[in-house]
């Protein structure tokens, strides 16, 4: 039955696509095409939704030391090495790879922008998906790889993050010389999150080649801040405003296998069940959570999770 | 807000001379100028020292169409130009202006629905306008009325409460605003408000002053459309920043860059 009450919108949201070819100039066996989205998330009777949401896969470029045993144990030796490592991701079924470049963390290895853009090659060869590539999240060495890891990638039309207030001079200038596209993140917050998007055109970037990042909090850590977020995101891009139409990434992973939920083991506490279960469950729940809200690119880490809500978006895919 | 440029008029002595010479250049120009400054479309009036409006009107449509596809708002109190104008801007524009009368209604609202045109109409009749807002309202509801029996959808309907100057007549003011407000309790949908907006300031001394606060008092009231000078740039910043104290839009710093982004 139609509902009895269905919107007209006037506005849609960007349609962005993620890698590139050979014909292309790229290297990737397939693309990954987002947003297009003129209705909320799968109100089939209200607009058309031309593409699902996507998932990624972490992988880094340093060993985790803080990931529980049930996450660590799906990967086996691959954790050491990242092409190795994106290759198993590509088996495990995600759409895109997400490199993050921990190493360069100056309180971690302190990479240098050679060591980088060598990790980052040797995954462009192992996997022939597209790729997501960030940064080690400090702000001023991240600004000081990013023009080479972008011009090493030239031609793959990846999405590369996180550009910041701080940083999006050096980001955006790195993404219009390799031709890529770029991941605006502001601490969720609607209104610097406009803000940095004009901030970024104004250097004339288009503004369909940005993705918002809100910020991502974890199930039980500010899930419901984002989730208010994403959703007036949706709805004012819906209304017809640019600045607030490009497609939405949220981290996931980096924000459940830090959780006392996904990590407290059974004899801890017995109550919460088995822990093997507990963290995709969380994981798959957040991220489930996110689609609805109107996020188009999730990230996790547990391959389970990948294969659950793969599973989910095709069920509510079906018009 | 829906805003329809005004500069097109041959009242303005650019545009007539424009006209008279079939200089094409600077209808053009005026055109592209408006729209990059915010206007949805453009209103076209030959103005009143045209020898041959119906061959003027041709005229500057055909030119205008060589540089855009927006709506055009045909401008005319004559039924023959008016149906010229219609047939040439194509489906989308407006028929500006029908008042109340039932005779001009009958006459122009089944050009409107031929041509699939929007319908400005003034809440005016035989007698002229109304002082107060109950009388324009009425005037407003027989408008409504006529475009349901003609089958025009009211959404497609733009009720103009006639503002006139207000060093001649300062009560209006207040009845325009009190008709925009209520205007959307004759129907459901309701029909759209629209304003001439200059004509509120005509013979004042600082006419920009004088339109740009009639125009956020208006849209506060809820008005949906203008008719007005999208190249007074002080005018546009205080209507965009009226529709986002409004809500309509979300606040960023740079909001009236924004707005003009989209």
């Amino acid at each position: 039955m139609e509902p009895a009450i269905i919107e007209k919108w006037p506005g849609r949201t960007y349609e962005l696509t993620i890698g590139a070819t050979k014909e292309e100039g790229g290297s990737r066996s397939k693309k990954v095409k987002l947003g297009g989205m003129s209705t909320l998330p799968f109100l089939f009777f209200e607009g058309t939704i031309p593409n699902p949401p996507a998932v990624a896969m972490e992988v880094w470029d340093v060993e985790p030391t803080d990931w529980p045993d049930v996450l660590k144990n799906e990967y086996g030796d691959v954790l050491t090495d990242p092409a190795k490592w994106a290759k198993k991701c590509e088996e495990f079924g995600c759409d895109l790879i997400c490199l993050r470049l921990k190493s360069a963390d100056p309180d971690l290895k302190n990479s240098s922008a050679d060591e980088i853009t060598k990790t980052v090659k040797n995954v462009l060869s192992a996997t022939s998906l597209p790729l997501i590539i960030v940064g080690c999240g400090n702000n001023e060495k991240d600004s000081s790889i990013i023009m080479s890891i972008s011009e090493s990638t030239k031609g793959e039309n990846c999405l590369l993050g996180v550009a910041t207030k701080e940083n999006y001079k050096t980001f955006t200038a790195a993404a219009l010389s390799g031709g890529h596209s770029i991941i605006a993140e502001t601490p969720l917050d609607i209104n610097l999150e406009k803000q940095l998007n004009i901030l970024i055109t104004d250097m004339g970037f288009s503004s369909d080649r940005i993705v918002i990042h809100p910020s991502t909090g974890g199930l039980g850590y500010g899930f419901e801040y984002c989730y208010t977020i994403i959703e007036r995101t949706r709805l004012a891009a819906l209304s017809g405003d640019k600045m607030m139409s490009q497609p939405i990434i949220n981290f996931i992973g980096q924000e459940t296998w830090k959780t006392k939920e996904c990590k407290a083991d059974e004899t801890e506490k017995p109550e919460w069940g088995a822990l093997k279960e507990r963290g995709v469950l969380w994981e798959t729940t957040t991220s489930v959570g996110y689609i609805q809200a109107g996020s188009d690119i999730i990230v996790v880490n547990h391959p389970s999770s990948v294969k659950e809500v793969r599973n989910y978006i095709q069920k509510l895919m079906i018009k | 807000m829906f805003i329809i440029g005004e500069k097109i008029n041959g009242m303005f002595k650019n545009v007539s001379e424009a006209i008279a010479t079939k200089n094409k250049l600077i209808i053009q120009e005026l055109a592209k100028k408006q729209l990059e400054a915010g206007a949805d479309a453009l209103d076209v009036n030959v103005g009143p020292a045209s020898a041959d409006p119906l061959k003027d009107m041709e005229w500057l449509i055909t030119v205008i169409r060589e540089v855009t596809g927006m709506p055009l708002a045909v401008d005319t109190t004559k039924l023959a130009v008016m149906e010229k104008g219609l047939s040439l801007a194509g489906p989308g524009s407006f028929l500006n202006s029908t008042s109340g009368q039932k005779e001009k209604l009958d006459l122009l609202l089944p050009l409107a629905k031929k041509y699939n045109s929007k319908v400005i109409a003034l809440t005016m009749n035989k007698s002229g306008v109304p002082a107060n807002a109950e009388a324009r309202l009425e005037i407003a509801a027989n408008i409504v009325a006529a475009a349901m029996e003609h089958g025009i959808e009211t959404e497609n309907l733009y009720i103009d409460a006639v503002i006139l100057p207000v060093n001649v007549a300062q009560d209006h003011a207040r009845a325009v605003l009190e008709t925009i407000k209520q205007c959307k309790l004759i129907c459901d949908p309701p029909p759209k408000t629209i304003l001439g907006l200059s004509n509120v300031s005509q013979g004042t001394l600082n006419r920009p002053l004088v339109d740009k606060t009639f125009l956020v008092m208006a849209l506060a009231l809820g008005l949906d459309a203008a008719i007005l000078n999208p190249l007074d740039k002080e005018l546009m910043d205080s209507m965009i920043t009226a529709e986002l104290l409004l809500g309509k839009n979300i606040y960023c710093d740079s909001y009236l860059d924004a707005y003009r982004k989209k």
